[in-house]
């Protein structure tokens, strides 16, 4: 009976949770709608994250992967909202970071059962750019003094064996 | 009495050592060259100290250890298990110089499930790694997959003395060619013809999916070389939910089906021999146990109400079924959903999917469809036994390649290694209990370890302890060798301290 009740009191908690973050545009992380799936599934949710890989256009749609710091989920989207991404997340590239506003599927029926959003309004919160590589001189050290025995070793190797 | 390893046996064990850590130097080449055509610079210089850290290691062992003598069984079974370990850390520098992972221990972590094909992972940030790092990672699975020593055999080294040995160790009892090396060779040749086709067909899947030209192609080439050597790395973070694309869940499906399938049918397939896959008892017992795990898997769906469509459900289940039961670990769902989505039901269908494997000689791990079928025919065996008169000889005969009389030393054989896979998958569930996860995701996690699978439930993480962490490690070292030349490997060190 107890636990009927803490469980009642957790889920309404829970939903009123939900309904606060929908209201107010609060962002929901991606580990938050993994493991929770079940409570949000088809309702609308702010995501937000940077775009990751690269956008994947699909007729008038496209998916785009958005990375929180923790998981990457699957956004669709239309097309023309797609206008806005100039950068995608990779080695040499940090992506546009974007908030998505759209509704939430823990098992999408359109998309064969992946956990996606379907995106309804999208906002550039930053803008990416290139990441520099910068060379690192102590690898170049390291290298040279690696060169420098492995010379040694390559050197003392002809040597007969008696 | 145990008698103590000779100076002459640590000498033969590291020259031939030497030979191998050579052959790994040389296979970094290729990441190097992938980085020099990109021009990413710092990955380059990573693995330039990653190649001659190898070349000093190997020509110092082959200089020190110099020996012209054949191997024997003991020290061939050594040189298989310790070889295993030296690539894992060896091939684990280029990639943590890359600062993607927390720890060498995670590094090494990755490494030993790249070789062994397994495909847990504790990189970081994958989304924003190097081509070069990333393909040295699909790289490890395709030579892990193979088999380390197998890829000094058939291509670093023109002879090699004790071949056999080695071959054996690394868990291939069946040569296809009367030759080891040749044997080698053909398992190169099938491996580089499918990565060849499933390359372009991936990579075109991926460009009509809407991905660039290169990427479609890298990403073509990574997933065709974990899907084919049944390993479960993936070139992004989301593995293949990623692509969100059936053509591309379909083909590699059918990739992760040949890489599991024995090099032996592959060979007679290619010979035109093909009624042998409607006979081959592999190939029988697999389509029997993949069909008798996903309708329990489906069940527990269907009762779990997670997907309502039948196709969606079949889409979700059979993909994680059959990546399961090939050893793959590729995955369209995320890690916690099987913990907060499926149920137990669908849960033990995957871990008994998981556990039992693909074929012997080929890239899986796991018990393996032959054995499985021999232990299913010896139970049809001894009940007709009971059944018929006293005097009613059975005889039991089953179709691998050709009709092979069932005989108590194949059952003893089967049971034994079946028993130690058993062991080992509830080893790693007691020590992932002793951490306090949960028992079914704890069984779950150490059953994809040891069966070289790489599914995971969300225990496989950074965050994990270091012991859990270890003993995953060695889980997935084990199960890949398949336990002889690991136990000899302790035997010889308990030798060296104990004997006389």
């Amino acid at each position: 009976m107890v636990k009927r009740a803490i469980s009642y009191q957790l889920s309404a908690v829970s939903l009123i949770f939900i309904l606060c973050s929908v209201c107010y545009g609060q962002v929901i992380s991606s580990s938050e709608l993994i493991s929770n799936a079940k409570q949000y599934d088809g309702k609308a949710v702010v995501y937000a994250g940077e775009v990751i890989g690269e956008v994947m256009v699909r007729a008038e749609f496209a998916w785009v992967n958005v990375h929180d710091g923790k998981y990457a989920i699957g956004v669709w989207i239309p097309k023309d909202l797609t206008r806005d991404i100039l950068f995608t997340g990779s080695y040499k590239f940090k992506g546009d970071e974007l908030e998505i506003s759209g509704i939430f599927h823990r098992s999408c029926q359109e998309h064969g059962g992946d956990l996606d959003i379907h995106a309804q309004g999208l906002r550039k919160a930053s803008a990416g750019y290139r990441v520099s590589e910068k060379l690192n001189f102590d690898k170049i050290k390291v290298i040279l003094m690696l060169l420098g025995v492995l010379a040694i070793v390559w050197i003392l190797s002809l040597l007969k064996h008696p | 009495m145990i008698l103590r390893p000779t100076l002459e046996d640590v000498k033969n064990i590291g020259y031939h050592l030497g030979k191998i850590i050579i052959g790994l130097g040389v296979s970094m080449l290729l990441p190097l060259a992938i980085g020099l055509i990109q021009r990413e610079l710092n990955p380059s210089l990573d693995f330039l100290i990653g190649i001659e850290i190898a070349f000093i290691a190997g020509i110092l062992l082959k200089k020190i250890c110099f020996s012209e003598k054949n191997l024997n069984w003991m020290q061939g079974m050594v040189v298989v298990s310790l070889s295993w370990l030296v690539a894992m850390l060896l091939a684990a520098v280029p990639l943590w110089l890359s600062g993607h992972w927390n720890s060498y221990l995670d590094t090494c972590f990755d490494t030993m499930s790249g070789f062994a094909t397994t495909g847990l992972t504790l990189v970081q940030n994958l989304d924003h790694i190097s081509y070069t790092h990333n393909f040295w990672r699909h790289l490890i699975m395709f030579i892990g997959g193979q088999g380390i020593v197998i890829v000094a055999l058939s291509l670093f080294v023109k002879s090699f003395s004790g071949a056999f040995k080695l071959y054996i160790g690394e868990a291939r009892d069946e040569k296809i060619l009367p030759n080891v090396i040749h044997t080698s060779r053909f398992i190169w040749l099938v491996s580089l013809v499918y990565l060849f086709l499933g390359t372009i067909v991936l990579g075109i899947v991926g460009i009509l999916s809407g991905m660039g030209f290169f990427n479609s192609f890298f990403h073509g080439a990574c997933v065709f070389m974990a899907a084919f050597d049944t390993g479960g790395f993936a070139p992004q973070s989301q593995n293949i939910l990623y692509y969100h694309s059936l053509p591309y869940e379909v083909i590699t499906v059918i990739i992760m089906i040949l890489g599991a399938i024995n090099f032996k049918l592959h060979y007679h397939l290619w010979m035109g021999n093909r009624k042998e896959i409607f006979r081959n008892i592999e190939a029988r017992t697999f389509v029997l146990t993949v069909t008798l795990t996903f309708l329990v898997a489906a069940i527990g769906l269907y009762q779990a109400g997670i997907y309502p469509k039948a196709m969606v459900l079949f889409r979700k289940g059979f993909y994680q079924l059959i990546s399961g039961h090939t050893g793959t670990g590729y995955q369209t769902i995320y890690a916690r959903q099987f913990i907060t989505e499926w149920n137990d039901l669908a849960l033990v269908a995957i871990i008994c999917a998981m556990a039992l494997g693909g074929a012997a000689c080929s890239t899986t791990g796991a018990i393996k469809m032959i054995r499985i079928g021999i232990i299913f025919k010896a139970l049809i065996q001894d009940i007709k036994r009971i059944i018929l008169p006293e005097r009613a000889v059975v005889v039991k005969k089953f179709h691998h390649i050709k009709e092979i009389f069932l005989d108590d030393k194949q059952v003893r054989a089967a049971l034994m290694i079946t028993l130690a896979y058993l062991g080992l998958y509830g080893a790693g569930t007691i020590v992932g209990m002793l951490f306090g996860y949960p028992f079914l995701s704890s069984l779950f996690e150490s059953t994809s370890a040891a069966a070289n699978v790489g599914l995971s439930c969300g225990i496989t993480s950074t965050t994990m302890p270091a012991a859990l962490k270890f003993t995953y490690i060695i889980q997935m070292w084990a199960g890949r060798l398949e336990f002889m030349s690991v136990l000899t490997l302790l035997g010889f060190i308990a030798a060296a301290f104990r004997g006389k």
